[in-house]
């Protein structure tokens, strides 16, 4: 891939310039532990130069959360047919319910639970333990929601700090109601980020689901699963089409809108399909040690990527195959063509910034560079090396890389780069809203999307323009 | 087959017909009693933990920086709720306790988050409040933080009053409570002067997600011309203008002015079960008189806040109060056959729960089931005795230590016209088939609601017509042409 040309104003010195000017206005502990996750970016570099998954700094405002975000939030949550516990106090279940738009289909309450269940532990349970109170809330939700096809047991800081077991009470759970009761000890204190909690995930799938079904129909060549897409506002529902539409059979998805037991049979699949290669790679590479299943990313963000990612996909298969993905390329040409004559002239030029969790900083950028759109500062929550590895040659020398950047840092750089719109979270928003810069949540989409595949791209395009060109940032200058 | 793929099972679809079962049987009497049975389990809480109330106290003074001992994990969640909710930035910044923590406990993450978030954030107070991780291993928040000033990591003199806020023990509402009291304790301590009032009014709102509240409360005292001091003001905190520059601290209480509120003429709460101990300490060390009022709601409790105000400020009610208590009252008389006999539900913190079911009251409406979910016996014999206060209260019932879940079993086996409480729920209304009236916290599904103030004269006509308007906006989506008029 040709490296990007370089950005107007933005060097290697500009942009390490803007570091050091940042960095100098911290305690001198904090500047030596946050300098080596900021940098201006080289992208034939390979590692990337950044640091990153490492601890946050006390006191410096980080945006991460913690293992069980990354493991109720991120992967358990989104599969529909089981009922997930929150275990521990009141807290985590509540804010985590709901808030992240992992949609899905079923009669919530009967056939798929987005709801909060939890122990709503006591001071009494912190003193004698929550594994009796585990086991029969498992009982009751059982009797209540008797058609749920296993159950989560995500377990809160208070947890694992008092010692219960919850991986016996699981274990015998299971073998009493013969249905899946999974242990997870994603306990918020351990690992620096939401990181752990996928993993942690990851290897509960692995002990516990992956291999312990199978499909009743006989397996064809071209059943695939979607690895690390969790249908944030339908993004699956944008993607799976595209996918059949080439002839490729979706036997699951892991994990939006999912289902545990095609989850857990998915080991027959001819090749994994990886979305958020951030919080599933271990699964896959798991498939593929023990099953021989290949893998391979995609990215479905802009017709750009799109296209390069079914032709990547058709490599994998037949010619049948092959000749589909062009078949599919050239029908939604047009429409995509549409798009872009729509909204380019209005966005070409424009700059944007973007924080985000462990995937989209990198898969976005070319549904950005569609609209005309050039990125100049990325980062990410919690990801890790291979992720700024991966990052580094999608964007321009001397862009900024920052990891896990805290308010403070942010802030600076958006000062200073003056993006025209800023891409990241919901406690970002407002920050730069108020500064009169366009801002669109980039982990729920903003309460939008899809975002993913054709249909989706026609949703980014208008919001992104609709951010960036809204009458309302005329207004936040006072003529008085 | 080994025995490894003999335990392989396959891939089930659940039959239509036990699908239709269920749905029908989870809306029956008999479910509603088996829901009711439970212990252990929790299905959809209508309330918080205590760190999310100590970091709305800790956000409402001037130049404070809400700092949270514990877990990351919980600080992101708090400020996302928050942000969600008001829309609004929502700063905080925390210790990022992790496994070393745990193990040696978080005295140095301490240390180290002090000395940052002052040298980064200039804030003028710290307040700290724990999430469970520190609460669980017994970390001596005391002993940390005068450690941390004698190593001159942060001021000796920066205020860094500290709260115990383990999530395993009360709801957001006691966190609020518990930070607010030590936020007062620490600011005030030889502040004390006899005999030397400063004639103010200090007011506290207790845990109240609707900043136009707060400035309902002001705006009363202005026009009685009573000078007042509101502790823990989030109003222009959560509620600031977009006018091109940041600011990160936008406004709140001024710390000299929360200080000398221990000399105030008089200290009302706007809440009592927010406010327990805080009110608690204030009855002890504040001059003047102390009282905690109900939540202003409707007519006759907003007639009561007046009346106290007056009385204790030996003013008179302005003009402009008793035109505005008429003009609320022709709004009730005209609209009233639009709520009068209608049953509602209701959900949220008991002070919240005790305004509306009072105002649902007065219009004639039945608060037919009343729903808190973590609250005392106490708390149930006073809403009780509200309702037994009105012939519109027969038949209703208050329950606590339920949840969303229960309360589904309410709506489907003793159905009603509408539920009032927070966005959590609209998952009940919706499969009840009946509007939700967002009132309480928080609302992350609507735009607005948490400027228009549901307290005084004017929440009376603003909850009025949000009721009022949403019965009749159905009506005319749903009825049949030839009952579609002009008129309603």
């Amino acid at each position: 891939m040709a490296e990007r040309k370089p950005i107007k104003g933005i060097t290697i010195e500009s942009t390490e310039k803007l570091i050091a000017e940042t960095l100098a206005e911290m305690p001198e502990k904090a500047q030596k532990k946050r300098a080596p996750h900021l940098g201006a970016n080289e992208p034939s570099a390979s590692p990337c130069a950044v640091k990153s998954n490492k601890k946050v700094v006390p006191g410096i405002m980080s945006q991460r959360g913690c293992a069980y975000a990354g493991a109720k939030g991120v992967v358990w949550g989104p599969i529909r047919d089981m009922i997930h516990i929150s275990h521990g106090p009141v807290g985590c279940g509540v804010y985590s319910w709901g808030t992240r738009r992992n949609l899905m289909q079923g009669i919530p309450g009967v056939t798929s639970f987005p709801m909060d269940f939890t122990s709503d532990f006591q001071e009494r349970d912190i003193v004698y333990g929550g594994d009796l109170k585990l086991e029969k809330l498992i009982r009751e939700a059982d009797e209540l929601f008797p058609l749920n096809k296993g159950m989560s047991v995500l377990s809160e800081c208070p947890v694992g700090l008092i010692g219960d077991d919850i991986n016996s009470t699981a274990r015998k759970m299971e073998k009493e109601l013969d249905k899946l009761v999974v242990p997870c000890n994603c306990e918020g204190f351990r690992g620096v980020s939401q990181s752990l909690g996928h993993h942690i995930s990851n290897d509960s799938i692995r002990d516990h689901i992956i291999g312990k079904f199978k499909f009743k129909e006989e397996a064809g060549p071209y059943d695939i699963a979607l690895i690390g897409d969790y249908n944030i506002g339908g993004d699956v529902w944008a993607a799976k089409p595209i996918l059949e539409e080439i002839g490729l059979t979706v036997k699951s998805v892991w994990t939006g809108d999912g289902e545990v037991e095609k989850i857990g049979a998915t080991h027959s699949v001819k090749l994994n399909l990886i979305h958020c290669y951030r919080s599933m790679n271990y699964m896959c590479k798991v498939m593929e040690e023990k099953w021989n299943i290949p893998w391979l990313e995609y990215n479905f963000f802009g017709p750009t990527k799109i296209e390069e990612s079914l032709r990547a996909i058709g490599e994998m298969f037949d010619d049948k195959i092959k000749k589909n993905v062009e078949k599919v390329i050239k029908k939604y040409k047009p429409e995509m063509k549409s798009v872009v004559d729509q909204y380019k002239p209005r966005l070409d030029g424009k700059t944007a910034m973007l924080f985000v969790g462990g995937l989209r900083p990198r898969h976005t950028i070319g549904a950005y560079e569609d609209l005309g759109i050039q990125i100049t500062g990325a980062g990410y929550e919690f990801a890790h090396q291979d992720d700024y590895d991966r990052t580094a040659p999608e964007m321009a020398k001397g862009t900024l890389i920052y990891d896990d950047v805290s308010e403070f840092e942010l802030e600076k750089f958006v000062e200073e780069l003056k993006p025209d719109l800023v891409g990241s979270g919901i406690k970002e928003k407002y920050v730069f809203q108020k500064a009169g810069i366009p801002f669109r949540q980039m982990h729920s989409w903003d309460y939008s999307g899809p975002y993913h595949g054709y249909e989706g791209f026609k949703i980014f395009a208008r919001d992104i323009d609709m951010a960036i060109n809204s009458p309302t940032w005329d207004l936040v200058k006072s003529p008085f | 087959m080994s025995a490894a793929e003999a335990a392989v099972k396959f891939v089930t679809e659940t039959p239509e017909k036990e699908i239709t079962r269920v749905k029908e049987w989870i809306n029956t009497e008999e479910y509603k009693e088996k829901n009711f049975e439970r212990t252990a389990l929790v299905v959809n809480p209508a309330h918080a933990c205590q760190p999310l109330g100590a970091q709305m106290v800790a956000t409402g003074f001037e130049g404070a920086l809400p700092f949270i001992h514990g877990s990351q994990g919980c600080a992101s969640y708090f400020r996302s709720t928050f942000s969600r909710h008001y829309r609004e930035p929502s700063a905080a910044t925390c210790d990022a306790m992790t496994e070393d923590g745990a193990v040696f406990g978080g005295q140095n993450n301490l240390f180290e988050g002090l000395e940052n978030a002052y040298a980064l954030y200039k804030p003028t107070m710290i307040p700290v409040f724990t999430t469970c991780m520190p609460e669980v291993i017994g970390d001596d928040l005391n002993a940390y933080i005068k450690n941390a000033k004698k190593k001159e990591l942060i001021p000796a003199d920066l205020p860094t009053p500290y709260a115990n806020t383990p999530s395993f023990n009360g709801t957001h509402i006691h966190g609020y409570d518990a930070m607010l009291r030590s936020i007062l304790q620490d600011l005030t301590t030889d502040k004390k002067i006899e005999d030397k009032g400063t004639g103010k009014l200090n007011i506290i709102p207790g845990f109240d997600g609707n900043v136009g509240n707060l400035r309902e409360y002001k705006r009363i005292c202005e026009l009685m011309g009573i000078p007042y001091t509101m502790l823990a003001d989030v109003s222009d905190v959560f509620d600031s203008g977009c006018d091109g520059e940041y600011k990160l601290y936008p406004g709140g209480t001024k710390i000299e002015d929360a200080a000398e509120s221990i000399n105030g003429k008089a200290t009302v709460s706007m809440m009592k079960y927010s406010t327990l101990n805080t009110m608690k300490f204030i009855n002890c060390e504040y001059s003047g008189a102390k009282e905690v009022l109900s939540m202003p709601f409707g007519v006759k409790k907003t007639d009561e806040m007046l009346l106290k105000l007056s009385e204790l400020f030996g003013k008179p009610i302005p003009e402009q109060l008793k035109k505005e208590r008429a003009l609320a009252v022709d709004a009730m008389t005209d609209a009233h056959q639009y709520l009068h006999g209608l049953k509602f539900a209701v959900v949220g913190d008991p002070d919240y729960l005790l305004g509306i079911v009072s105002f649902l009251l007065e219009m004639g409406a039945h608060p037919w089931h009343v729903l808190c979910s973590r609250a005392t016996k106490k708390f149930k014999k006073e809403m009780d005795a509200l309702l037994e206060s009105s012939p519109f209260g027969e038949g209703c019932t208050c329950y606590i230590n339920k949840d969303l879940w229960h309360m589904r079993s309410l709506l489907a086996t003793d159905p009603v016209a509408g539920i009032i409480g927070d966005t959590h729920a609209k998952f009940a209304a919706r499969d009840a088939k009946i509007p939700l009236f967002r009132i309480g916290f928080p609302i992350i599904d609507r735009v607005n609601l948490h400027r228009s103030p549901v307290v005084g004269y004017t929440g009376a006509i603003n909850m009025l017509s949000m009721i009022a308007n949403k019965f009749l906006d159905i009506k005319d989506e749903t009825c049949e042409d030839q009952w579609f008029e002009m008129m309603r």
